[in-house]
């Protein structure tokens, strides 16, 4: 390959905000306007769970499926404009993604048009007793309670990696790099870094390029989606405008979509997605920098063009996180849906029933919630003290339990259905059948030495 | 301004005050990390700021979500940002894949937070 000079602003578009985005997003990032690479952000905390329940179940998955049909929507697009691909799609399986992609490559006849990059090295389950013998306590960052206390039960324990090994797959000349528990900020920062040359110790460019990943990973959410301010004149969010990052050299970014699509980039908008998620914003710390949120300046540069300056970043730690996850135990949530008069009356006489009926059964719960969607659900007690509670026309009855009695929980799932005969009138809202006892796999956050991590890249020429 | 604001008095040899809703002088988003949820509160007009700053303190939110949250409050600043970033501990019930609530991940708890009744010049 011949080096290209660096080149004077790269643009990186955000295709996906999550697992289960919008499928049509990534295609019209590609086909509205110019961009140079797609980035696309699978994985919540939440979602490592979730895959790490599929490959339990089959070996050959345990990635985002969804991105093979969208690759395969997109790929001779990619190929004929040079787009390249940055995407954590790969969760607990990255491989088995790499080769489901590279099998839809061929059948489009790009055999040998394409080349793939695969990062893996962040999954650390094979390891976890070394460590732990090693005196690497993990332990969680929420609870401080050691990992011992849990080893058994857990299910999955990856370390995110950063910005790096992507780097290096890009400058291996890989077209579509996919990863596994790679940080939402690290596929953007990646293409910044490979295409303007950035080094390991240009903490302001890395923590620019940082925010950058940050403001765009939840893909609309900084484009007039879920956005609250002025929220009924946000012009046509049916078409709403993936974000764009306009990156330069200097570390100065403009974020922007692209022409003739809706939604709305403003000041206003790019502040709540910069504050979404936010801890201490003096330390947004990541595994390739801290970047300092009260350092960045923005400013309307123009109709749906925010420009973004001033950032600073301070040196990365040597700790990576990890995402662990565990065997919790088991949860149900059941709803039925009581009608006017007297809606919220009779629906907690209800909730009064079922739950005495579930004390004479002695069954054991870890928790039992009850929420009244229509009354208390979302805001509690603040919404309680000024709603109409005598007037509602309609309240569901929510009531969820936790158990790590799996048999408890089904139990719970078959006291529902019987008070719509026998416990207060005028209920409805069953059509669903009695609620499934789901398996809770929940998250352990903890640091690990950096050292301890050796992330890896494969290329695999399609 | 409001039809929700009713005047009060600010006290001996002060300016007379109202009482409006956080939510015509700020916007929010809220997210969550574990059982730990955050609101960032955005003031809508650069001299709002300074009133967020003085009134919307880290103990007058921990007040405000009193039984609805089992952990403390933090506050922090983001005067670039004319913004105010609120960690609300234990509010998500074990949160993520634990949490039995609709709102498991603090998505609204935003405009929960602009319920909360600020003292404004009449």
């Amino acid at each position: 390959m011949t080096a290209r000079p660096s080149p004077s602003t790269i643009r990186v578009a955000a295709g996906q905000g999550f697992w289960g985005d919008w499928l049509e997003a990534p295609y019209r990032q590609v086909t509205g306007g110019t961009i140079d690479y797609l980035m696309m952000d699978y994985l919540a905390e939440v979602t490592m769970s979730i895959l790490q329940k599929q490959k339990a179940r089959d070996p050959t998955l345990g990635y985002a499926r969804d991105v093979v049909p969208l690759m395969e929507r997109i790929l001779p697009l990619l190929v004929e404009r040079r787009i390249k691909v940055t995407a954590n799609a790969g969760g607990v399986n990255p491989r088995a993604c790499a080769d489901a992609v590279a099998d839809a490559a061929r059948r489009l006849g790009l055999a040998g048009k394409l080349r793939l990059g695969v990062v893996t090295g962040d999954d650390l389950l094979g390891r976890l007793d070394g460590l732990l013998a090693r005196g690497h306590e993990l332990t969680n960052l929420d609870t401080g309670r050691p990992l011992r206390d849990v080893r058994d039960r857990v299910l999955s324990a990856n370390a995110y990696l950063g910005a790096w090994p992507v780097v290096e797959a890009l400058q291996r000349g890989a077209d579509v790099v996919i990863t596994g528990r790679v940080t939402d900020t690290g596929l953007t920062l990646a293409p910044l870094i490979h295409a303007f040359g950035w080094k390991a110790d240009d903490w302001n460019l890395l923590a620019a390029g940082t925010v950058a990943g940050h403001t765009i990973e939840c893909g609309a959410q900084c484009s007039g989606g879920n956005c609250l301010v002025d929220w009924e004149r946000i012009p046509d969010l049916a078409n709403v405008g993936y974000p764009i990052v306009e990156a330069r050299p200097d570390g100065n970014f403009d974020i922007t979509k692209h022409a003739g699509t809706g939604g709305r980039i403003t000041v206003a908008g790019v502040t709540e997605q910069l504050v979404y998620e936010m801890g201490d914003p003096a330390q947004y710390i990541t595994p390739d920098c801290i970047a300092d949120f009260t350092t960045i300046r923005l400013a309307q540069a123009g109709k749906d063009k925010v420009r973004v300056s001033g950032v600073r970043g301070r040196p990365a730690t040597d700790k990576l996180k990890v995402s662990i996850a565990y065997s919790y135990g088991y949860k149900a949530v059941g709803t039925l849906v009581y009608a006017w008069p007297d809606a919220y009356k009779k629906a907690r006489a209800a909730d009064r029933v079922l739950r005495q009926r579930l004390e004479d059964l002695g069954l054991e719960f870890e928790a039992i919630l009850t929420e009244f969607v229509g009354a208390d659900a979302t805001h509690g007690r603040l919404a309680l003290e000024r709603a109409p509670l005598d007037e509602l026309p309609e309240v569901q009855l929510r009531i969820g339990v936790r158990s790590s009695d799996r048999a408890a929980v089904e139990r719970f799932t078959r006291e529902i259905a019987p008070l719509i005969l026998n416990g207060p009138p005028s209920v409805t809202g069953f059509a669903g059948g009695r609620p499934k006892p789901e398996e809770i796999v929940a998250y352990w956050p903890a640091l690990v030495d950096k050292r301890m991590v050796e992330p890896r890249v494969e290329i695999v020429e399609v | 301004m409001s039809k929700r604001s009713r005047a009060v008095e600010g006290g001996r040899g002060r300016s007379r005050k109202r009482r409006v809703p956080l939510l015509e002088l700020a916007h929010a988003r809220s997210g969550d990390k574990g059982d730990t949820a955050n609101v960032g509160l955005i003031a809508l007009k650069p001299e709002y700021y300074p009133i967020l700053v003085k009134q919307v303190t880290a103990a007058r939110v921990a007040r405000h979500f009193r039984g609805m949250i089992k952990g403390p409050v933090e506050r922090y600043e983001l005067p670039n940002l004319g913004a105010l970033n609120f960690l609300l501990h234990g509010a998500l019930d074990g949160g993520g894949t634990i949490s039995l609530k609709t709102d498991a991940q603090g998505k609204v708890l935003s405009t929960a937070l602009l319920r909360m009744e600020v003292a404004v010049s009449a």
